[in-house]
């Protein structure tokens, strides 16, 4: 085990039944100012599929084509969601901060 | 080796983790943004590592160079747009991640011999892509709905069901084998009619409703991660993806409370959005105000309220309101805004409209705070702001709207509207309030009659 960060079975079950509980604990009570960033946030968090791309690409040679081009769309394609959220997210949330008053 | 990557990867979950815990506080919120931000670029990198360093292929420098382009793309269109345009914004980065679930299911079915796969693989497998394709159309018939290219709403309710019944059929046929396909084939007609089930889904979903819709694609887009997830059997990918789908149905359930009504009924909202068309002829009796008049009215007001509707972000007004807003203030008026939990489009549109415009976050109060004396404003302005505000969702059991908690504006003693035309509402239900005798109604552009009013007011 110790040789990888492959999950059993279980292991996923676990991993899924907690994360929904940190999930909905994390942003109770959240007040309605902060929904449309935190949403567009959490919209960039699930931009982690990119990892997904990247291993493909990783793991494919450059001679299975149809699959190469496929692999490099779904990076740049994720990519953009993830960036263009967290940027996004960045700008609303800098107006909230902006020093108030002149 | 890889005892390394897993414990970096379990940091940057609990990046994620602290991340949304800060960006649901007003004071951390920006350095939440940065944590999730820095969590999501340790987890990329890990991942390229190592790979590069524990496999011969050499696609390393691709793959960084595609990383490069698509941050660069990213970075272009969360600037090019206007802060208005944020839901619109939203829902077109969510499609891009929908996307990206689909051809990534797609790809791993053309990869992987079908021998790899065992039926449980298969079947999470076609569920993400499934997912991410109707996320992926959904987000974009979102995208054109918000963005008012695309109001008209159909009921293709029925052609909906039917596409998902044949989503359902499909790996059927190939499971029980009446009929030999291959696992790549069915992986496409599976992604292919998932699409056309995302459109449809989308369509009838009435204007009034779009974030709630958002906020579930979202987490749509959410789950369909946390199933690659389990393909690519990756701790990261699961716990992102199951993080953004709980927070995203959490947050649509707290929407949906927001505007009392219930998840089905915004999925089925169709039907009624058809039926109002006919109402919006209502004769109505209006009373119509001019900008010098409001002036004087301002002038004379000793407690303002400012409703802000999706109006003001189209006419980009917010500035203006806060000339005025200072000028009232130094006349010794005291104003404040109201905003309603789901004005615009999406909640907490217009405080970051008004965060814009320098607006103080301290004058900015909550519906639920002063709808029980509305009765104490001089003077309320409506800008913009429409379905909100509308008394026919106390009033009439067959509005579109009834049930929704507006602002009871129409209690203060003298309500103003700015409105461009007698065009009803996102929601097409007739607002009864500008009926009202205590309502007057300024037409034209809010930038401007703002304007004129901040003129007249400089000359008293």
């Amino acid at each position: 085990m110790m040789e990888s960060f492959y999950l059993s079975q279980i292991d996923g079950v676990y991993v899924i039944a907690l994360s929904i509980f940190i999930g909905i604990e994390v942003i109770k009570n959240v007040p309605a100012v902060l929904h449309t960033p935190l949403m567009s946030g959490a919209n960039a968090i699930s931009g982690i599929i990119v990892i997904g791309g990247i291993i493909q690409l990783l793991t494919t040679p450059l001679s299975n084509i149809p699959a190469t081009i496929i692999a490099s769309l779904a990076v740049v394609i994720g990519i953009i969601n993830v960036s263009g959220g967290f940027f996004v997210t960045h700008r609303m949330l800098a107006m909230f901060s902006k020093p108030k008053k002149k | 080796m890889n005892i390394y990557i897993s414990f970096i990867y379990l940091l940057s979950a609990i990046g994620f983790i602290i991340g949304l815990k800060y960006m649901a506080n007003p004071l951390k919120s920006k350095l939440g943004n940065q944590v999730s931000a820095s969590a999501m670029a340790i987890a990329i990198i890990a991942t390229i590592y190592w790979y590069i360093t524990s496999d011969t292929i050499p696609n390393g420098v691709l793959v960084v160079a595609l990383l490069l382009f698509g941050t660069f793309i990213g970075k272009y269109l969360s600037q090019k747009y206007a802060i208005t345009q944020m839901p619109e914004l939203i829902s077109l980065f969510n499609a891009f991640g929908g996307l990206c679930a689909m051809i990534i299911g797609i790809n791993e079915s053309l990869i992987q011999d079908a021998s790899h796969f065992g039926i449980v693989d298969k079947l999470i497998l076609l569920l993400g892509v499934v997912l991410g394709a109707a996320s992926f159309t959904g987000s974009i018939i979102a995208y054109y709905k918000l963005s008012g290219k695309m109001k008209l709403g159909i009921n293709s309710r029925i052609y909906a069901i039917s596409t998902l019944i044949f989503i359902l059929i499909l790996p059927l046929i190939h499971f029980l084998q009446p009929l030999q396909f291959n696992f790549l084939m069915l992986s496409i007609a599976v992604a292919a009619l998932a699409l056309v089930y995302g459109t449809l889904f989308a369509i009838p979903v009435g204007g009034a409703d779009m974030p709630v819709l958002i906020s579930i694609l979202n987490a749509v887009t959410g789950v369909a991660t946390a199933l690659s997830g389990i393909i690519f059997e990756s701790t990261i990918m699961l716990l992102g993806g199951i993080l953004v789908g709980s927070t995203g149905i959490l947050l649509t359930m707290q929407m949906c409370k927001a505007m009392n009504r219930s998840l089905k009924t915004v999925l089925i909202g169709s039907i009624k959005m058809a039926n109002t068309t006919s109402e919006s002829n209502v004769e109505q009796n209006i009373q119509s105000i001019s900008s010098p008049e409001t002036a004087t009215l301002l002038a004379f007001s000793k407690n303002i309220a400012i409703i802000p509707g999706f109006g003001m972000a189209v006419a980009q007004a917010q500035k203006e309101c806060f000339e005025i807003q200072k000028r009232l203030e130094d006349n010794g008026a005291k104003v404040s805004y109201i905003i309603h939990p789901v004005a615009g489009r999406m909640p907490g549109h217009m405080n970051v409209l008004l965060a814009e415009a320098n607006i103080d976050y301290k004058d900015i109060v909550d519906m639920e705070e002063v709808n029980h004396n509305m009765q104490d404003f001089d003077a309320t302005i409506i800008i913009g702001a429409n379905d909100v505000v509308n008394p026919a969702a106390e009033e009439d059991e067959n509005s579109i709207i009834f049930g929704m908690p507006i602002i009871k504006a129409y209690n203060s003693k003298q309500v103003i509207v700015l409105k461009r035309s007698m065009a009803s509402g996102y929601s097409g239900a007739v607002n009864t309030l500008f009926d009202r005798s205590n309502c007057r109604l300024l037409f034209g552009d809010a930038k401007n009659s703002l304007q004129q009013i901040l003129e007249e007011l400089k000359r008293i």
